[in-house]
């Protein structure tokens, strides 16, 4: 006991001692446990909504005004017009519909192809280990955004598909490392030496043993795969490589073209956008620190 | 047990031929040499490959602008497509890779389309210099002042300002770096109007000689300084929350007791003993981090028209210069595996226990 209570402060949790609100659910429950975790978790949820049932309530700014051009925020519009006098507040809830489909998209399949080739690298060993090993640490020092860059110049990215995929392959060797490690260590636990000596095959045991045992990693990884997705998409969107429909990095690309360095005026314009995508990210990285104690049952006891 | 041995008693019947290209691999010097070369051979040759072999193959696209720009027929068109990107259109692909490793073995990276007569090399010589200029130091201020704030958070975990300072730290960290770009330069330059946005564009003023004088260095830095707070910024966070948790951790270790217990001065335990182990696993975040700030200067030289790699880089990009962007990709590419070799070097002499062969 004497033990366990000393290594308490390392853990992190009793810094923030969780208020649990009653008959919301055991998920809500466990989530505000970390407050900072339940904040991005609140902040998250916002954005999906707004992105959803958002886009229903507020109509698009279709129509310019000229006569309303880099109006301050007011009653009519809430974050002010843009420089076509365009309502900017309709522009963000309707741009960031992309960004998050694009953000989970990569997320899921840079977690799969991480999740997949860790496990298979760490259960296997040897010469397939090695040269997996080799191959994520020399693409770990490939410069990824530029690559991203000159690819986009040779491959049309206009499929989201596409894109997510192409992110997911980039992005592949940091999650394929911690995962590949995870597992190394999971290895030499007595269940899996168990399921190992009964020959329950391979997908049995990266599924039923291995997998469940670090939903804490692959939640982690989900959430930076998300994180670096969107840190690709707008960053090619702002260059202006990728076309892609009217969302928060095109947002940004205009009212840089249009000006924003050098009218006061147009700093609501470049501002709400970047504070979108801020905001957004810094949902992300803070739900998941809820996320890694929900999925890490000794955080949670400890 | 048994397999244990078994391998001792193996181990010696080996050949020696086989045991002499066992010792050269598993030094550690000569290891990291051999991946950084095949790193560069690698995306060397995966550009190489991409560029030809893509649908919309960029010689072909060259080709057709040259026929329709000028009017001049396809095999004159093509001739000079092939001097321009010093390749033999009618060799086989194999032929060609071989000729292109050879010129770039050589050292020559072609010409580039856009500006016809100038190399690409003279090009990069002329940009690189002011990125890693800025990307290095940057990321130095942003290293050592993350780290000793990151100690400094440790070591005065119960201060009634530590939850801000972390919570400061943690919103920096997740923020994306031309975010931060942006919005220093909306509200320094334009906003609040604090600092000459207009002047401070470039890598350096116009007229100035460059040279051992007080005026061209101060110019230097008038115009990386919002690259560099840039790039400092948007990297100090993680910096001081990696320090902060493995500090913490070393400070739990036992040998920081014993440390204690033989009456070592706190200063000497602070450096020798928490310090020089709580900044391990930071050196590693530094060598992924190089590549990761090395190619968002794309963004960030963009954003403050800051004339580096990078900015070259897009204006390549923007206007399809395909043996520009192919030699600053690759130079791109050979200072990041270079200073991650150094990274490499740097934490074999930190962490004894990763020269010794395996690594593991």
């Amino acid at each position: 006991m004497t033990t366990s209570q000393a290594l308490m402060p390392k853990t992190g949790i009793r810094y923030w001692p969780g208020r649990f609100v009653r008959g919301i659910g055991r998920f809500l429950k466990l989530m505000s446990r970390n407050k900072t975790g339940f904040v991005g978790f609140l902040l998250f949820i916002g954005f999906v909504l707004m992105t959803t049932v958002g886009t229903l309530i507020v109509p698009k700014a279709t129509s310019a005004d000229i006569t309303a051009i880099y109006e301050p925020p007011s009653k009519t519009h809430l974050l002010g017009t843009d420089s076509q006098g365009k309502d900017i507040l309709a522009q963000i809830v309707h741009g960031g519909r992309d960004i998050l489909q694009m953000a989970l998209l990569t997320g899921i399949i840079s977690t799969f192809i991480g999740v997949a080739l860790g496990s298979l690298s760490a259960l296997i060993g040897g010469g397939f280990d090695a040269f997996l090993t080799m191959l994520a640490d020399i693409w770990l020092t490939i410069p990824r955004f530029p690559l991203l860059a000159v690819l986009a110049t040779l491959i049309k990215l206009d499929n989201m598909l596409l894109l997510a995929l192409l992110l997911s392959v980039l992005s592949w060797a940091g999650l394929y490392r911690s995962i590949r490690a995870q597992v190394f260590s999971l290895k030499e636990r007595d269940y899996i030496e168990a399921a190992v000596a009964l020959d329950l095959g391979m997908w049995h045991i990266i599924f039923s043993e291995v997998l469940p045992n670090m939903l804490s990693y692959i939640a982690i990884s989900f959430t930076f795969g998300m994180t670096s997705a969107i840190y690709a998409q707008v960053g090619l969107v702002f260059l202006g490589l990728v076309p892609l429909t009217r969302n928060w990095g095109v947002m940004i690309n205009l009212a840089w073209t249009q000006g924003a360095i050098f009218f006061k005026d147009s700093v609501y314009f470049i501002m709400a956008p970047v504070t979108a995508i801020a905001l957004f990210q810094l949902s992300i990285v803070w739900m998941s620190r809820s996320l890694e104690e929900i999925f890490n049952p000794r955080l949670r006891t400890g | 047990m048994n397999s244990a041995a078994i391998s001792t008693q193996v181990v010696p019947q080996k050949k020696p031929l086989w045991r002499w290209v066992k010792r050269i691999t598993s030094n550690y010097v000569i290891r990291m040499l051999a991946r950084a070369i095949f790193t560069i051979w690698f995306v060397t040759s995966l550009i190489f490959f991409l560029v030809r072999l893509m649908p919309s193959n960029p010689i072909e696209v060259y080709i057709n602008e040259l026929m329709v720009q000028y009017s001049i027929p396809y095999a004159e068109a093509r001739d000079q497509a092939a001097s321009l990107f010093a390749i033999d259109l009618d060799a086989p692909l194999y032929q060609q890779y071989f000729d292109y490793m050879v010129q770039l073995a050589h050292g020559n990276l072609g010409d580039s389309l856009r500006s016809p007569g100038t190399s690409v090399w003279q090009i990069i010589v002329a940009f690189l210099p002011w990125t890693l200029f800025s990307v290095g130091l940057g990321l130095l201020i942003s290293f050592i002042l993350g780290m000793l704030i990151g100690m400094l958070l440790a070591y005065k975990r119960q201060a009634l300002w530590e939850p801000a300072v972390s919570g400061t730290a943690s919103v920096l960290s997740s923020i994306p770096n031309y975010i931060v770009g942006i919005v220093l330069l909306v509200y320094l330059g334009v906003y609040w109007n604090l600092v000459p946005i207009h002047k401070m564009r470039g890598s350096r003023s116009p007229g100035i000689q460059p040279g051992f004088t007080w005026v061209f260095i101060a110019d230097i830095f008038f115009h990386a300084a919002l690259p560099i707070l840039t790039y400092v910024l948007s990297t100090i966070g993680s910096w001081i929350l990696s320090m902060k948790s493995s500090t913490i951790g070393a400070l739990g270790e036992d040998y920081v007791t014993v440390a204690r217990a033989r009456g070592l001065s706190e200063g000497r335990i602070t450096t020798a003993y928490v310090g020089r182990n709580a900044m391990l696993p930071l050196i590693t975040q530094l060598l992924i981090s190089i590549g990761f700030v090395v190619g968002g200067s794309i963004l960030i030289e963009s954003i403050f028209v800051y004339q580096g790699i990078g900015y070259r880089l897009l204006s390549a990009l923007t206007t399809r210069d395909y043996p520009l962007m192919q030699g600053i990709f690759l130079i791109i590419t050979i200072s990041v595996v270079l200073s991650n070799l150094l990274a490499d070097f740097i934490y074999g002499w930190f962490d004894p226990r990763v020269r010794i062969a395996g690594g593991n």
